[in-house]
Order: C-alpha cells, then sequence, then structure tokens
C-alpha cells in the first residue's frame, strides 16, 4: 500500500491483520499506568475511576501517537471480581492477593461473578464506554481477559493450579467450564461496550510453562471453545511467555493475532506464521527501563527488519503492559522511530544489510 | 561464612573415589534414564533407580544423579526445550525421593552456610517452591519465610544470621525491592550473599547487580553450583 494521505488507526491495524502493507506499521503502546502520572495520582487513585483512565488512555495517545487505546485496568481485578483481594503497590500494577480457592474441592461450589454488576468490572465497562464516544471508529479499543486457562493462577495459586492440572482432572475440567462462562460473559460485555477487539492473556498456555502436548490437552481446547463463542476478533497474548512450538496451533484456535516474547526470534514466528495469523510485539519491556533514546530507536528498526515486510505484525512490547518505571524520553523515541522506520515499504532494510 | 567445600571424589572414610571411563559412562546413562523419569512424572521409575544406587553415600548419589539431572532440565529450560511445569514436578519428585530414601542426605551438608529463602512482595510462590525443592534436592537445608515484604524479610534474616538468602520475583517492582533488602541488610551489619531470580532478571540481565545481589540464577537448579561455590570459595 502506498497511498499518499495518511490513514487511520483503525484503517492501519485492519490492513495489517489481512496481511497487507499499510501506510506504516501499527504501533500498539500499551501504557496502562502512565496515565496515573499524566494526572498526577497515585495508581490507586488512577484505577479507582473510569474517567481517570479515560483521560489517560486519551493522554497518552495524543502525546505517543500509538493506534490503540487501552481500557485494561490491571490483570487482577478479575480475582477481585471474583471476591479476591488486589494489593496496590506504588511504582507497578495492582497484584493479586491470597488466592480465592484454598481447597481443589472448592471449585465445586464456585460461581462465576455477573460481569454487569461487578463494581470493578462496571468501571472497566464504562471507561470502554467512554473511550467509544470519544473515538468512535478511528481507532481500536482493545479489551482484555484473562484466559480460563490462565485465571487458576490467581484465583488457587500456581503451584496448586499445576497440581491440579496434573493430578485432579475432573476438578480442572469443572474449573474450565466456570472460568469460560465467566471469561465469555465479560470479553462478550467488553466488546458490547464498545472493545474492537479482545486481548486473551493466556500465559499458562505458553510454552515457557506447560509442554506442547500438555498445551494440545487442555490450554488449546479452551481456547478454541472460549474463543468460538467471543462476539469479535481476539489477539492472544502469553505475557513474555514462548509461543514458538505451539504457534501454529495457537493459529488454529480462531485468533488473528499471537504476542511474541522478547526472549524469541520475530523473523523466524513470521516465517511460520506469515499470511495466517498477525504478530505482536516484542519489544522488551523489562529492559526498556534502562534503554536510551538512541537503543529504543534500535530496538524498534530491529523489530521492524524482522517482521514488518509484508503486514501482519503489529508493533508493541512483549508483555502486553508497559513497565511503570520506563522513562518518557524512552516512550518517545519508541514512537518517533516507528513513525520514521515503520513506514511502508520499509526499503531502508534493504539499505542496511 | 562457616560452610566447608565439597568434595566430589573423597567418601565420608576419606577414600580417593576417582571415577573411571566406565563410571563416567554409567552415571550418564543413569543420569538420562532419571531424567527421562522425572520429564515422565514417572515416580516410580525414578526411584527405581535411585534405589539401585541406595548402597552408596546418599551425597554421592545426590551429586552424581540428582544434581546433574536437575541442572541439564534447568538448561533445557532456558533454551526452551522443556517447559516450567515440567521442572517444577522434577525438582517435587526429587525432593521426595531424597526424603525418602536418602534421609541421611538431609543432614549431609551440616557444615553448610544458614540459608533462607523467600518471595517478595507477592502471591506468586511458585518460583520459591521450586528453588526450596531444587535445593532441598541437592542435600541442603534451608528455611522457606514465604512472601514477605522487603525491611520484614531484612529484619528477619538478619536476625537469624542468615549467610545466603534466595529471593524470588515476578513483577517488576519487588524485582527492584531487593535494593532495599541489601541496603537494610547492610545497615544492620549483615553480610549475607544473595541470590535473585525469577522473570525481570531473566528479561533484564543487569538487573540482579543494579539491586545489589551477589549472583542471579536464569533457573532453579542455578543455586546449586552457586551454594558450592560460595561454600568452596570460604577460608
Amino acid at each position: 500500500m502506498n497511498e499518499l494521505h495518511e490513514q487511520t488507526s483503525m484503517q492501519r491495524v485492519l490492513q495489517a491483520l489481512q496481511h497487507r502493507e499499510a501506510d506504516r506499521v501499527p504501533f500498539f503502546l500499551l501504557v496502562t499506568m502512565h496515565g496515573a502520572r499524566e494526572l498526577g495520582l497515585s495508581i490507586q487513585d488512577y484505577f479507582s475511576r473510569a474517567e481517570h483512565v479515560v483521560e489517560g488512555q486519551l493522554r497518552m495517545r495524543a502525546k505517543y501517537r500509538h493506534d490503540c487505546l487501552c481500557p485494561f485496568f490491571y490483570a487482577s481485578i478479575e480475582v477481585e471480581a471474583w471476591g479476591g483481594e488486589v494489593i496496590y503497590v506504588e511504582d507497578g500494577p495492582p497484584n493479586s492477593g491470597q488466592p480465592i480457592i484454598s481447597r481443589a474441592e472448592e471449585i465445586m461450589y464456585l460461581e462465576p461473578p455477573d460481569v454487569k454488576t461487578t463494581p470493578c468490572l462496571k468501571k472497566v465497562l464504562s471507561a470502554t464506554q467512554q473511550l467509544k464516544a470519544q473515538v468512535g471508529d478511528e481507532v481500536p479499543i482493545i479489551g482484555v481477559v484473562m484466559s480460563p486457562f490462565s485465571l487458576p493462577v490467581m484465583q488457587m495459586g500456581f503451584e496448586r493450579y499445576l497440581e491440579l492440572m496434573l493430578e485432579r482432572p475432573e476438578l480442572f475440567e469443572r474449573l474450565m467450564q466456570i472460568n469460560e462462562e465467566f471469561c465469555v460473559a465479560w470479553a462478550n460485555a467488553q466488546l458490547k461496550a464498545g472493545a474492537t477487539a479482545i486481548c486473551y492473556f493466556d500465559p499458562v498456555s505458553s510454552s515457557t510453562i506447560i509442554p506442547r502436548e500438555h498445551y494440545l490437552r487442555t490450554g488449546f481446547e479452551v481456547a478454541k471453545r472460549t474463543i468460538a463463542r467471543i462476539n469479535g476478533p481476539t489477539a492472544t497474548h502469553f505475557a513474555s511467555g514462548r509461543c514458538g512450538p505451539i504457534l501454529a496451533d495457537v493459529g488454529l484456535t480462531g485468533t488473528a493475532v499471537v504476542g511474541v516474547s522478547a526472549e524469541e526470534n520475530l523473523a523466524s514466528r513470521k516465517s511460520v506464521c506469515r499470511g495466517k495469523v498477525s504478530l505482536l510485539g516484542n519489544l522488551n519491556g523489562i529492559a526498556m527501563r534502562r534503554w536510551t533514546p538512541k537503543q529504543a530507536e534500535q530496538e524498534v528498526k530491529n523489530a521492524l527488519a524482522q517482521a514488518g515486510a509484508g503486514g501482519g505484525f503489529i508493533l508493541s512490547d512483549n508483555h502486553g503492559e508497559i513497565p511503570f518505571q520506563v522513562p518518557e524520553d524512552v516512550l518517545m523515541s519508541l514512537s518517533e522511530a516507528v513513525h520514521t522506520w515503520g513506514r511502508y515499504p520499509l526499503h531502508w532494510i534493504q539499505n542496511e544489510r | 561464612m562457616r560452610g566447608m567445600g565439597i568434595s566430589h571424589k573423597v567418601n565420608t572414610m576419606g577414600e580417593c573415589l576417582m571415577p573411571t571411563r566406565q563410571d563416567t559412562a554409567n552415571d550418564e546413562l543413569l543420569i538420562q534414564r532419571f531424567e527421562a523419569a522425572l520429564l515422565n512424572l514417572d515416580r516410580l521409575a525414578a526411584a527405581d533407580l535411585l534405589s539401585q544406587e541406595i548402597k552408596q553415600e546418599p551425597m554421592q548419589v545426590v551429586e552424581r544423579i540428582i544434581v546433574p539431572a536437575l541442572e541439564s532440565i534447568g538448561r533445557a529450560w532456558e533454551d526452551g526445550r522443556l517447559a516450567l511445569s515440567q521442572i517444577y514436578m522434577g525438582g517435587r519428585i526429587c525432593e521426595e525421593l531424597v526424603d525418602s530414601l536418602f534421609p541421611a542426605a538431609k543432614e549431609a551438608h551440616r557444615q553448610q552456610p544458614k540459608m533462607a529463602l523467600a518471595v517478595l512482595d507477592d502471591y506468586h510462590l511458585l518460583g520459591k517452591r521450586m528453588v526450596y525443592a531444587t535445593i532441598r534436592s541437592g542435600g541442603y537445608a534451608l528455611d522457606d519465610y514465604g512472601r514477605m515484604e522487603a525491611a520484614a524479610l531484612a529484619q528477619r534474616a538478619g536476625e537469624a544470621g542468615v549467610e545466603v538468602l534466595f529471593i524470588s520475583a515476578l513483577m517488576l517492582a519487588s524485582a527492584l525491592r531487593v535494593r532495599q533488602v541489601r541496603n537494610e541488610l547492610e545497615r544492620m551489619g549483615c553480610h549475607v550473599k544473595i541470590m535473585v531470580g525469577g522473570a525481570p532478571f531473566r528479561l533484564d540481565e543487569r538487573l540482579w547487580q543494579e539491586v545489589g545481589a551477589d549472583a542471579m540464577g536464569r533457573n532453579a537448579s542455578d543455586a546449586l553450583p552457586q551454594i558450592s561455590k560460595w561454600i568452596g570459595a570460604q577460608p
């Protein structure tokens, strides 16, 4: 695509997802907490009202010119909805507290929360509605769900969950049924509120956590069932986990986009899914904290050179959430780099080889 | 630190146990079979393999078979060839086997430094659990402090006279608080070796030094050679 006019973010992203080159590579800067600093609020205060998140998201996009809005609050909001504790810290995302399931047998009596009446989820839906009212169809709004398969890490703790998966198959299946109902309802409520697509966070399915054969028996089947019932496009994200061994399988779950870890080579992943599934990634959000602006530019160029050609790629971080500690000059440099070097066609790549 | 060196070549009677080439080949085969049993979650096969060696010095079996198998599994995870669930279950099986087949191994390192481990500010306890299982499988004793905040951890470790402290962190904000643990220990005049591990440290290889740690583990089994190194470095 070589149109002279600048596309809207929505047009740019849709074209990329059709595996075609848009005016430039789309850029998802998932700054979920930096809006608090922009508004002069603590992270806890920031997430206390939907209006703060709306204002924070709009200001971040005005500043960094990225191609999405993300009314995601924090991952532990889902376990908060189930009655769990959320622990705030001053310099990072709120974390989940004591697991809500202390004994596996409690799964038999577990009831999912109502997404329409649970206060913390209503805030997210309100933020989504407000953002949609502001940007209409010009900017994709990305809703977020934890996958039914990964939510149990917060519901019952990782160790107990691994043991449940491996040793208590009947209770595992029961938990998946309950979580799938919640996940589908939560995703569809966000789509109804104005989200364009849903990011399906599924770190436990990553090959960093479980082997492929285990994934095919568990997380893969859960994802297929769940994504089929979500009324909109999905992107599957492994939150820094590796996806290489399962990349072709993930494409069969019905998802449109896959997040790539910073520990993986984008070019080799692109070669597996070119024309089939788009890639999102894979700037190292943790290391980004100490990058210089010059290094940030070089990292962007590296990612574009590996995966930008031919569309099917959205530049983003590898985790789905930029750490609060990443300085603004680095974020600005990322933005400037993708606006400079991400413009199609990417002829400069040939010149640098 | 009051530890002592660990010899792989001398038994408790002081007899030289230099391995022959045949011994080494047999060991490699045994390690491979033991590793396969762990990855298949086959407790019985793993126990059978160790039972064949039960007449040996417990620590010899731990160091000849269990530790190399765990280290191999850890390297395979780093390379992306294995998954964390496999390392976790392998570590748990080894821990159970050492406890049941070789109770003497639990006391084998009675000259070891006083060690403890904790997870900072977080209910994600799996990493800590894996390190605990690995270190116990290596025949060492250590205190599990569970989930702690930085100041309380430093206070507890300092008062207990801990010499080696393992800290697991999943979130970047938690990883950065290791600096607070280090500063507080120094303020108390405690010279503690700190080894850190967890995703933020793997994704930013300079982070462990920035927060004042002495070592960083890329996987749970990295703890074992580091302990040996620290023990061996003592006068």
